[in-house]
């Protein structure tokens, strides 16, 4: 057990491409830390850096108060858990969860003792003798969770651990992996692309977009106060409407539709509304356009245009919608960001006008 | 040829490795016909049983007779000539040299083999353009390099025969029992090499890097992930190799042998192989040499099928 701490750390492949700038981040003892973000955007590279299998062009690493940066991944004090869970397919199940143990001179009885406790906790108890390749995907993902468990390290590191597993498993694993970790009290860094899983799962978020850090904060606070465009649209499901708006005298102007007093001189500016933070109003607000309905069962997506603009509404299932819609939505749930950079802006929309349900 | 005989058994090696189960097993092919599957194979079946099969069968019968050198008739004598080889003084010292020189080609072939392509692979993971230049050397070298290894351990112009004997050491390849059976070896192993370092390289680029990362958070030093994951997960190209080399060594090596001891006065080492060619070709004892490839096909056959049963069964098919 132990805290995580990453300063100013960078890196740059030979070539020139820089695959991770300049991220700093404290990750607190038994933390579970996700680095989401879309592929490319240096989550994994930065979490092989922590793991050691990648090398640390600049800055450091320190796990548990010692910098890692010159450690082979062995003495690090960390155990990963892989996308393909990188099992040994010539050794039985206990051997994969032993092997590790036994490299580090770990007294055959107590090495007993952890596997039989993993098993355990991972109920793989009848697969000990079996080899991966007679386990099904989710058999073979707690071996690898089993893997990790028994070595008792520092942190754990996940890279994308639950892509290859079907929808429902994922689920499934996604408590399970959740309850280990905080029944362990291990610190964790979980890498994956599923913003879903890592709303579910992270103490924190630390969203990534090019190498650097986009925001980092709890799970809710990102989903409730963006930094940025890029955050608003990565999470959340459907993404967040972004829509050209103006501020121009005192006010807040999207399709010529008085949205509430803002402060601030005349600019264009990036709205953002959540599908759900959107109602209908009889009359007035504003007016969409309907394009597709997408029937989800529980409640539907709406899509359509605001002066040819596309928008997204989440509304419950039920009557028939005409062809144009007026809709309103809280002020507080009116997300201002700059339009060229796609910062938060610090301004906030106050109520004034009828578009306000 | 004379090894023909044996050839069958090395292709059921190959057959046997080709038909591993694989991760993704090859649909089955239906025929609605049971004569079409047939059809497909014959043009194989009769080459089979023209090259391999009938020479077979011709070499077993004709090692229970006693031929006129000048093809006048043949006299059946039971297994005097299987008595006669195994009687024979000299034929057991070459029994012993063919051993010795079968265990020492292969281990130094596949053990050297083994060692460049763990080197080359650690070098070269990663980057195309390099493996590729290095594969194709070894991919071209094969064939030239026997006859290259030959002049190297000439008496009048071999750089190996000038370079010991600056230390003293006078090298008659030829004529020297000793200084021969060393040249046989090395030329045997050193054109083996690249044949094992192209098999054991693209088995190492066969283990996942993933798998190789695991062992690199698991085990801090590198013999021991070397030994308990790499070699592991080699052993099944390591034994088709152990395979290949032994008939290798047995077989194939008789080029090299014979370039090397050709036309050289007597008292050189030679191997089984090359007994049963000098008795039968040059001996004209038709039935002596048939019963002696008999022998080594039984003991071939004898030696693969212990390799199967011993050692192919620890071996793990990923």
């Amino acid at each position: 057990m132990a805290e995580i701490l990453l300063e100013h750390v960078g890196k740059t492949y030979a070539g020139g491409t820089q695959a991770v700038r300049d991220v700093s981040l404290s990750v607190a003892d038994g933390e579970f830390i996700v680095l989401v973000g879309p592929s490319g955007c240096g989550k994994s590279t930065l979490l092989r850096m922590v793991a050691g299998l990648e090398d640390i062009t600049t800055g450091t690493v320190t796990i548990g108060g010692r910098v890692v940066n010159r450690l082979e991944p062995a003495e690090r004090d960390i155990a990963m858990v892989f996308q393909n869970y990188a099992l040994y397919p010539h050794m039985t199940v206990r051997e994969n969860m032993s092997w590790g143990l036994k490299n580090r001179r770990i007294p055959k009885d107590e090495i007993a003792a952890r596997v039989e406790e993993a098993a355990r906790m991972l109920e793989l108890h009848p697969y000990l003798d079996r080899k991966p390749r007679a386990l099904s995907g989710g058999q073979r993902q707690r071996v690898a969770m089993g893997r990790a468990i028994v070595r008792q390290p520092a942190a754990f590191l996940f890279d994308e651990p639950l892509s290859n597993l079907d929808a429902k498993l994922r689920v499934t694993m996604r408590g399970e992996i959740r309850k280990l970790q905080k029944r362990l009290g291990t610190t964790a860094l979980y890498v994956t692309h599923d913003q879903l899983e890592a709303m579910t799962l992270a103490d924190r978020l630390v969203v990534l977009n090019g190498g650097k850090i986009e925001q980092v904060g709890r799970p809710l606070d990102v989903y409730h106060r963006p930094a940025s465009t890029f955050v608003a649209a990565f999470i959340g499901a459907p993404a967040m409407n972004l829509l050209d708006a103006r501020i121009e005298a005192g006010h807040l102007w999207l399709a010529g539709v008085d949205l509430g007093r803002v402060e601030g001189e005349a600019r264009a500016v990036t709205l953002g509304i959540r599908a759900e933070d959107l109602q209908l109003l009889p009359t007035g607000g504003l007016p969409l356009r309907i394009d597709v309905i997408e029937e989800l069962g529980a409640g539907r997506v709406v899509h359509g245009f605001v002066d040819d603009q596309p928008l997204c509404v989440s509304l419950p299932s039920g009557a028939e919608l005409p062809a144009q819609l007026h809709l309103g939505a809280a002020p507080e749930a009116l997300h201002l960001f700059d339009a060229i950079t796609g910062k938060r802006l610090p301004q906030s929309v106050h109520s004034s006008a009828k578009v306000h349900a | 040829m004379t090894a023909s005989p044996l050839v069958p058994a090395r292709l059921a090696a190959v057959r046997r490795w080709m038909a591993r189960p694989a991760a993704h097993p090859a649909k089955l092919a239906q025929f609605d016909r049971p004569l079409a599957p047939w059809l497909f194979v014959a043009p194989q079946l009769l080459i089979v049983a023209i090259f391999f099969y009938w020479p077979s069968v011709q070499a077993v019968t004709s090692s229970f007779y006693l031929e006129d050198p000048f093809g006048f008739g043949a006299a059946f004598v039971g297994l005097d000539n299987y008595r006669d080889a195994l009687a024979s003084n000299e034929y057991r010292h070459i029994a012993g040299f063919t051993a010795l020189f079968a265990a020492t080609v292969t281990a130094l072939s596949l053990g050297l083999g083994l060692l460049l392509a763990v080197k080359a692979d650690a070098v070269m993971r990663g980057s195309g353009a390099y493996k590729t230049a290095l594969i194709s050397v070894y991919a071209i070298a094969p064939p030239v390099v026997g006859l290259i290894g030959m002049m190297m351990f000439d008496m009048h112009i071999g750089p190996f025969t000038q370079a010991a004997a600056l230390f003293g050491w006078d090298m008659r390849v030829g004529i020297d029992y000793q200084d021969t059976a060393l040249a046989l070896i090395t030329v045997a192993v050193w054109k083996q090499i690249p044949y094992n370092f192209i098999f054991f390289l693209s088995g190492l680029q066969a283990v996942p890097s993933s798998v190789r990362e695991a062992a690199l958070i698991d085990a801090r030093s590198g013999w021991r992930r070397f030994r308990d994951v790499t070699l592991p997960l080699l052993a099944p190209t390591g034994f088709f190799l152990l395979v290949i080399n032994i008939t290798y060594a047995l077989f194939d090596t008789f080029g090299i042998i014979d370039v090397m001891v050709k036309d050289k006065p007597a008292n050189n080492p030679i191997t089984l192989v090359y007994k049963v060619y000098l008795d039968g070709f040059k001996g004209n004892d038709i039935g002596g040499s048939s019963a002696q490839s008999v022998i080594l096909m039984v003991v071939v056959a004898a030696l693969t099928v212990a390799q199967f049963r011993l050692i192919e069964r620890r071996v793990h098919y990923g």
